[in-house]
């Protein structure tokens, strides 16, 4: 299978195009943001605060790299796992969030909403950390520099190798396992 | 008597920190290539080659091999004839410091499981003592990443349950864990004992090599049917389906009450780590 060029933030044609099962190579910019982050955004959004960055059109890697070594971008860089922020990400998605990449299942909330919103899911193979460090080009602290690796950093990438996971119409790689 | 230094401990135990994080041992890496050969799915396939490909870089680049660099688990076999000159559990903590400031590793520790702020240096350390007999002390690090310990699970058994609920509760942990402990995965299974000593036998499951057995046949026969129908769940490496769901399933056991048959699973990710060192 030959790996589909993609670069975020996607635009809506180009997440249509995208089917469950497909291996893509995804360049351009995302956010990263886990628990924490997330539990923070979520507490802006109580009180009418603006993010600390638009999420419309956006992508988001569920990821807490390690500190950078000398001369490099990034320390490993895997994904954790999607379901803990499955309990934010329909709001998010709401707001427009169209692009999540992390590892694992997601309930059936988010699929949900991945349906109606048009986003998509992509998953990054776990504990692969080394790997993808080497796919990071830029990070730039973008919020929370207090929550340490949980805070919310601006990532360019080049070519990170990922399988389209939940497709826009709800297509999931997981559907004949779900009710497990 | 031999009297060790607790600086000397403070300095492996950063050591084994650096090399557990970034070199998986060989009996790993060997069952993760052999998962890929006999693998033939398109996404499990690539799944497997990534994860490879990833030992390798991060052995080579000296990276950690995954961004989870755990919490630091270390099990600590103290010679009876040894004796530190200085605390040991703050030489241990101190060794964690050093080693995952040294090695760019991640601070994944928050000090207050509920109000949870970030430790900033990934102490403490999860510490098990234990004394053997001579001068030497053994020290394993093990570090635990929690995308696979959020899957791990205990469940108090009734006596009448039999080996049948206990492998029953162990497919059911595996299967509920589907593709969030980072798979291929390594069962640690802990079964007898009380509670805490079934959670802890199945957490030294894990440090067991690849390809080593139980030493008592019934349970060395149970730990190859169990692998066989954990492969068959069709969860595979990463969640992409396919054969390589679980590289080993490894039981540790001992005697427990008469009224009791806890079974604990500890599952490891695809790169459960630990590195050693007698001193």
């Amino acid at each position: 299978m030959q790996a589909i060029h993609i670069t975020a933030p996607l635009n809506s044609e180009a997440i249509q195009n995208l089917k469950a099962g497909e291996q893509v190579l995804l360049s351009g910019e995302l956010y990263t943001g886990r628990d924490a982050a997330h539990k923070r955004m979520f507490e802006l959004l109580d009180e009418n605060k603006p993010l600390p960055f638009e999420v419309s059109g956006q992508a988001i890697y569920y990821a807490g790299a390690c500190p950078a070594p000398p001369g490099r971008v990034i320390g490993s860089a895997g994904p954790t796992t999607s379901a803990r922020m499955d309990k934010y990400s329909p709001r998010l998605i709401a707001l427009g969030l169209k692009v999540m990449v992390g590892k694992g299942e997601r309930g059936e909330a988010v699929i949900e909403a991945i349906k109606e919103h048009k986003g998509i899911y992509l998953s990054a193979v776990g504990g692969a950390g080394a790997l993808i460090s080497l796919c990071v080009l830029r990070s730039e602290l973008i919020a929370f520099p207090d929550l340490g690796t949980e805070a919310i950093y601006k990532l360019t990438v080049k070519e990170l190798p990922l399988v389209v996971a939940v497709d826009c119409k709800g297509g999931s790689i997981w559907t004949t396992r779900l009710n497990r | 008597m031999r009297i060790i230094e607790a600086a000397l401990i403070t300095e492996a135990v950063a050591k084994l920190c650096i090399e557990a994080n970034i070199v998986i041992n060989d009996s790993l890496r060997n069952a993760l290539i052999n998962a890929g050969e006999k693998e033939t799915l398109t996404l499990p396939c690539h799944a497997l080659d990534t994860i490879i490909k990833n030992a390798e870089i991060a052995k080579k680049e000296r990276l950690p091999i995954c961004q989870d660099t755990g919490m630091a688990v270390v099990f600590v076999h103290i010679g009876v004839g040894a004796h530190v000159n200085g605390d040991i559990s703050e030489a241990i903590h101190e060794g964690v410091r050093k080693g995952y400031r040294e090695g760019y590793l991640r601070n994944s520790v928050v000090g207050d499981p509920v109000n949870r702020v970030n430790t900033g240096d990934n102490t403490p350390a999860v510490i098990h003592y234990d004394f053997t007999a001579g001068e030497q002390i053994h020290i394993t690090v093990a570090p635990k990443g929690f995308g696979s310990e959020n899957m791990s699970g205990i469940r108090m058994l009734n006596p009448s349950d039999g080996i049948e609920g206990a492998e029953d509760f162990i497919l059911e942990t595996v299967s509920k864990g589907g593709a969030n402990p980072c798979p291929p995965i390594i069962v640690g299974v802990g079964i007898g004992g009380t509670m805490e000593k079934a959670a802890l036998i199945a957490k030294q499951a894990l440090l067991r090599d690849l390809g080593s057995v139980n030493r008592d046949p019934f349970w060395a026969e149970a730990e190859i049917r169990l692998l066989g129908r954990i492969n068959e769940l069709g969860i595979g490496a990463s969640g992409y389906g396919g054969k390589s769901t679980a590289l080993g399933v490894h039981i540790n056991t001992y005697p427990t009450h008469i009224a009791g048959l806890p079974v604990a699973v500890n599952i490891g990710c695809h790169a459960t780590r630990h590195s050693s060192i007698r001193i």
